[in-house]
This record gives structure tokens, C-alpha cells and sequence, in this order.
């Protein structure tokens, strides 16, 4: 069996596990209202970690994405609330913006030859000053094309609702599965996670490809912050802090290999079920306090670390020579 | 001898800090006014002074992760953590020096145990330490249950605001810690271990370095001076803020490690340099303030910095500049 798929396939089962003994503990658990908002309580976060997938198996991080998240939805709310202009092209703009954002970043990482976390690093200061110098007080929307979206849901036999913003999250990460496999593009993001230096000989086009992954961070992270105006109706310059944090834990999560090379974007999507089920159960329960969430989620990512290591070290003796 | 030492005191990060005092002081006239009061200096440069002293400790501790070309990005919430500790502990009636020590002993704890997936189990720096940054704020609010632990001992509120010969109690901490792990490093071969094993940590482990201890040792002293940063902190606002309590000063704390010319790719480092870099960054943090920006500004000041320092440092920079401008060419300052 190919050996990437094997924290994937952990991912899949200890989800299958989870949710089972949730269910068993609270019947009301498996039901379709439970499972919709699932899919719309963390469609933000879903986008964001299809990007930071991208990212990540380059052999990248992208520790400015909840920044971009906040920054988006402070320019969208500001665009339409003070300059009056309608959503579609306010979040073009932000496209755009995120866009350019993340190109130089990329610009930087690939010329400058420093390590990506501290370009995102100073890319995470700039959107969110930038976003606290625009507005420091939360600018509310209210336009007709907010509500007619919020009322754009799917109704599911027992009560569920999908809502446009959970399926939008499953639209692109269904894209980002067929662009990371299916794609000149996703081949090269694959090759330079693997080792840039041969991916370079054997003639990827590095700095290509590496801007276009930090931009394609971006504007996924910009497509989240729309979606977080969209679900919240505001724009918040301190909005979406650390989302970057849970982004990275649904990528380790789901089984992509930290140094690059190895991973599904299929898989981010079980992680970030698997955060939003921690979550859910932490509600269900009622008496365990909010705080538990970052635990469970520190121990599941430390599991999912060392299950890596496991897997790849017992079958690469090769690496052993390295340490020591 | 001594005037190659006074040559080196003319150096880059020196002249920048001196740079933004004294533009701090043509927006500020009295900036540098310092007077004293209740027994103790009073002014805008003490100031700068006490509240870099956290970050200066933090980036102590981090010089030494980042030369050995690792991060550590869980600083914060030990700090957290041990600020916790110490809190609930006094709280709970245990004497303040027992207190003090049991939440260095955690600090060291946390420490070792990114120490322990970094050169154990051989896990990117970046993502070990994550995995205690998402969880140490989690174990933080266990600790306090979720409240503001607030204290009334005079020695933790002694560690965090109280003065010593005039001076601020957290920069002499600072300045012995910083004295300390310079002599440590710099007249024993700790130091040129270390830059051994940023640069290439195989080549080194062959050379006959014990690279694994080595870098549960700069793990450790990170979580320690955290420790130490975390109680500072408590003490200063009488009280452990699980949620807030050194929030994103492990950013703060690489910035000065970065300013202060430590290379990111490992290999070379100097902890002097570093906590003068965190002194530029809380003196440019009173400047904005001083000068009636919004205290949000700064992050974008922040960026700016960080990007100059990157472009220096490239490969890029020293390419393009003139041989004898090359800062990359340096050898490893001794």
C-alpha cells in the first residue's frame, strides 16, 4: 500500500471512531441539522486549510492566512458599507488585493532565500495592521445580497440545512483535489515539497510555481475572509486570530507530511471535520469548558506528529544516516 | 583588543537603536528626561528599559533555538503557563520562593519537552513547538480554571515591579540573564556547538558534538527564560491572564532575535545583539505611542523592519553590494 495514504487512512478511521462514540454518547449527534453546521460552522476554516494544504506540501507555512482572513473582511465590510459598492465587486477587489498579497510574498520567499514563516510572519503584521489602520471597530454589512445568500440553503430531510457557505466549502475542496492531482501545477507543488533541488533539474519552474502557491494561500485565505463576512455580516480587524494555527492542525491533522512532498487535499477536509467535531462534542457536553478544545486539539496534533515520524522513519533508512 | 571591542560596539543594530531613541526624542522632547522619584528612576528611557525586559528575556532563550536554524513558537503560552502556576500556587498558600521555583521548573519542563520532538523524534522546529503553542494556553486556563488569578505576594509583585538600586526589577533580570548566557556560551565551546549544529547538524553529530543534548539544552533554556518572563509578567499586573498573558511575544521575541543579525538559516548568533534588538522594537513601541499613533501602526512598522532585515540579510543583497559591504561574509562574531 502506498505509505502516504497511511495517515489518511488513520485520519479517516479515528474520525469514524470519534464521531461514533460522540453519537453513542449523544444520540442527537447524527443528525443531518448537526452535520450541515458542521460544513457551515467551519467553511471558513476549511477554505483557509485547502490553501495552507497547497502551502504546506511545498515543504512551506503560511502563518499569515488569519491575517488575510481579518484584513479581507475589514476591506469587503468597508467597500460596501462606506464606499457603497456592490459585494460582487467589493469581493473582487479583495481577490485581487489577497492576490498581489501573496504573490510578493512568494516574490520574497523565492529571491530573498529566506524561510517562508518569517515572510508570512511579517505578511501576518502588515495585513493585520493594515486591517487595524483601515477600522479598529467592527464594521457591520447590511446589504440585500448578504441576506438573499444567508437565505440560500438546501433544506435536508430531518432539519438540516446546507448553507451556500458550507457548500462553497465543499466546491473548492473538490477544485484544490483535482488541482493538487490532477494538474501540471499540482505535480510541481507535489515535486518542490519533495526536494526543490531536484524538482529544479528536472525542470520545474521554481520561482513560478512558488509565487503561484503563496497567491493561490492568499486568495483562498481572501475567499475564506468573504465567507466569514458572509457568516458573521461584519468585518473585524482582530478577526480570525490564530485561524491559521487550526489551519496548519487540519493539514497536519489530516495526514500531510510536514516536510512537503506527501499528502491529500481530501485529507484536510477529514481534519477539519475532525476540529469542528471536537468542537461540536466540547457544545454537546456542556460541562467540559471551552479551553479543553485547545488541548484536544494540541494532543491530536502532537498523535498525528508522531505517527508521521513513525510511518516515514521506519521505511526510509536512508534518513537514519542524517541524525544521530 | 580593546579597540576591536569599541569597533564592534559601532555596529548596525547599536546605531538603529540609538537611531529610533533619538527620534523618539525630536517627537518627545523630554524622552530622555529621567528623574528620580520613591526611590527609583522615572522616565520615557526606563520605561523602555522595564517593558522590552520580557521580550529581551524571551529572545535570550530564543537566540539559541534559532542558531541551532529551529524556532521555538511556544514561549508565549509558557509564559502563560508559568505565570499560572506561579499565580495559583501563592494563591493556594504556598510560600512565594517555592511558587517562583516550581513555575521555572514547569518553564523548563515545557522547555525539555520541545526539546524532547525536536531532537528525539526529529519533528521540524516550527511544528513541535506548535503543537504546546495551541495547547500550553489550553493547560494555562486548567490551571487558573479559566479565571484571572489575582495575588497579593509582595515577592512575585517585587519580581515584576519592584526597582533594584533604581532600576526596574525585570531589565536587571534581563541584563544578569543576558550576562550570564553570554559567558556560557562565549568562554566555553557551548556557543560554537551550537553554531555547529545550526549550520549542518550531521556534520556536526560526526564531528563528534552531541547535537541532541545540545539542542535539548537551547530548548530548555527557552522554556526557562519564558518561565521567567511568564512570573515578570504575572507579577506586573498582580495576576495570571491564561488567555493574554504573552500574547504573540514569541513573534515579538524572534523579531528581536532576527534585528539583532542572528541568521534564521542557523550558525551564527549573538545574545547582546539580540536583547538590543528587542530594546529597538519596545522603543519603537513607545514611540508610536508617544507620537499619537494608533498602537496598531506598529505591527505595520513591524513588517517593514522585519522585510529590511530580510533583504540585507539574502543572499540576494550581498550579491549585488559592493565586496566589502558583504554581510554575509562575516565570520561568526566572537
Amino acid at each position: 500500500m502506498n505509505r502516504s495514504l497511511r495517515p489518511l487512512l488513520a485520519t479517516a478511521l479515528i474520525f469514524a471512531i470519534a464521531y461514533a462514540l460522540a453519537v453513542m454518547q449523544f444520540p442527537s449527534m447524527f443528525s443531518t441539522r448537526v452535520l450541515g453546521n458542521f460544513l457551515t460552522d467551519n467553511a471558513f476554516l476549511g477554505i483557509a486549510a485547502v490553501g495552507m494544504t497547497f502551502v504546506i506540501l511545498s515543504g512551506g507555512i503560511d502563518l499569515s492566512v488569519g491575517a488575510v482572513i481579518g484584513f479581507t473582511g475589514v476591506l469587503v465590510a468597508v467597500l460596501i458599507a462606506w464606499a457603497g459598492m456592490h459585494p460582487l465587486l467589493a469581493f473582487a477587489i479583495a481577490i485581487l488585493v489577497a492576490g498581489a498579497f501573496g504573490a510578493t510574498m512568494g516574490l520574497a520567499i523565492h529571491y530573498l532565500q529566506v524561510p517562508a514563516f518569517i515572510v508570512t510572519l511579517a505578511g501576518m503584521f502588515l495585513a493585520r495592521g493594515g486591517a487595524s489602520v483601515i477600522t479598529r471597530d467592527s464594521v457591520p454589512i447590511n446589504h440585500e445580497f448578504y441576506a438573499w445568500i444567508s437565505d440560500l440553503t438546501i433544506r435536508l430531510p430531518g432539519g438540516g440545512r446546507l448553507s451556500f457557505i458550507g457548500l462553497t466549502m465543499v466546491a473548492i475542496f473538490i477544485i484544490g483535489a483535482l488541482i493538487a492531482h490532477r494538474t501540471k501545477f499540482g505535480s510541481y507543488v507535489y515535486a518542490l515539497g519533495g526536494n526543490p533541488v531536484s524538482a529544479s533539474l528536472m525542470g520545474v519552474p521554481v520561482a513560478r510555481t512558488t509565487v503561484a502557491i503563496y497567491a493561490l494561500s492568499s486568495v483562498l485565505a481572501a475567499i475564506s475572509g468573504i465567507v466569514f463576512s458572509l457568516y458573521t455580516s461584519a468585518g473585524y480587524p482582530l478577526a480570525a486570530v490564530g485561524v491559521e494555527l487550526d489551519a496548519i492542525s487540519a493539514v497536519v491533522i489530516g495526514g500531510t507530511l510536514l516536510t512537503g512532498g506527501h499528502g491529500f487535499v481530501l485529507g484536510t477536509f477529514i481534519g477539519v471535520m475532525l476540529l469542528g467535531l471536537v468542537q461540536t462534542y466540547i457544545i454537546f457536553d456542556g460541562t467540559l469548558s471551552s479551553w479543553w478544545t485547545k488541548i484536544v486539539i494540541g494532543i491530536l496534533l502532537f498523535l498525528f506528529i508522531v505517527l508521521q515520524r513513525l510511518i516515514f522513519v521506519a521505511s526510509a533508512p536512508g534518513e537514519k544516516a542524517a541524525k544521530a | 583588543m580593546i579597540r576591536r571591542s569599541l569597533l564592534k560596539l559601532a555596529n548596525p543594530q547599536l546605531l538603529a537603536l540609538i537611531g529610533v531613541l533619538l527620534i523618539n526624542w525630536l517627537l518627545f522632547p523630554n524622552f530622555f528626561r529621567v528623574t528620580w522619584q520613591d526611590g527609583r528612576f522615572f522616565g520615557s528611557l526606563i520605561d523602555v528599559i522595564n517593558r522590552g525586559a520580557p521580550v529581551a528575556i524571551l529572545a535570550v532563550g530564543m537566540v539559541g533555538v534559532i542558531a541551532t536554524k529551529g524556532v521555538d513558537l511556544s514561549v508565549g503560552a509558557v509564559m502563560a503557563v508559568a505565570g499560572a502556576v506561579a499565580a495559583t500556587m501563592v494563591v493556594a498558600g504556598y510560600p512565594a520562593p517555592i511558587a517562583v521555583v516550581a513555575a521555572l521548573a514547569v518553564g523548563l519542563l515545557c522547555g525539555l519537552w520541545n526539546g524532547i520532538l525536536v531532537a528525539v523524534l526529529d519533528i521540524q522546529p516550527i511544528i513541535a513547538t506548535l503543537v504546546l503553542m495551541v495547547a500550553g494556553r489550553g493547560i494555562a486556563q486548567l490551571i487558573t480554571e479559566g479565571f484571572i488569578v489575582t495575588f497579593n505576594d509582595p515577592l512575585l509583585i517585587y519580581i515584576g515591579t519592584g526597582s533594584f538600586f533604581g532600576f526596574p526589577m525585570a531589565a536587571v533580570i534581563a541584563l544578569v540573564l543576558m550576562v550570564v548566557v553570554t559567558l556560557i556560551v562565549r568562554r566555553t565551546a557551548i556557543g560554537l556547538f551550537i553554531e555547529a549544529v545550526g549550520v549542518n547538524r550531521a556534520a556536526a553529530s560526526l564531528a563528534g558534538i552531541r547535537s541532541r543534548m545540545l539542542l535539548l539544552l537551547v530548548y530548555s533554556l527557552s522554556g526557562f527564560c519564558a518561565a521567567i518572563a511568564g512570573i515578570i509578567v504575572a507579577g506586573d499586573i498582580r495576576g495570571a491572564d491564561a488567555n493574554n498573558a504573552g500574547l504573540w511575544l514569541e513573534l515579538d521575541a524572534i523579531l528581536a532575535v532576527v534585528i539583532g543579525g542572528t541568521s534564521l538559516l542557523g550558525g551564527r548568533f549573538s545574545v547582546p545583539l539580540a536583547v538590543i534588538g528587542a530594546l529597538i522594537i519596545q522603543a519603537m513601541n513607545t514611540g508610536i505611542l508617544v507620537s499619537g499613533f494608533p498602537p496598531e501602526f506598529n505591527l505595520i512598522v513591524k513588517a517593514g523592519l522585519i522585510f529590511i532585515v530580510l533583504v540585507i540579510q539574502s543572499p540576494l543583497a550581498s550579491r549585488l553590494a559592493p565586496p566589502r559591504l558583504q554581510p554575509a561574509a562575516k565570520v561568526p562574531a566572537k
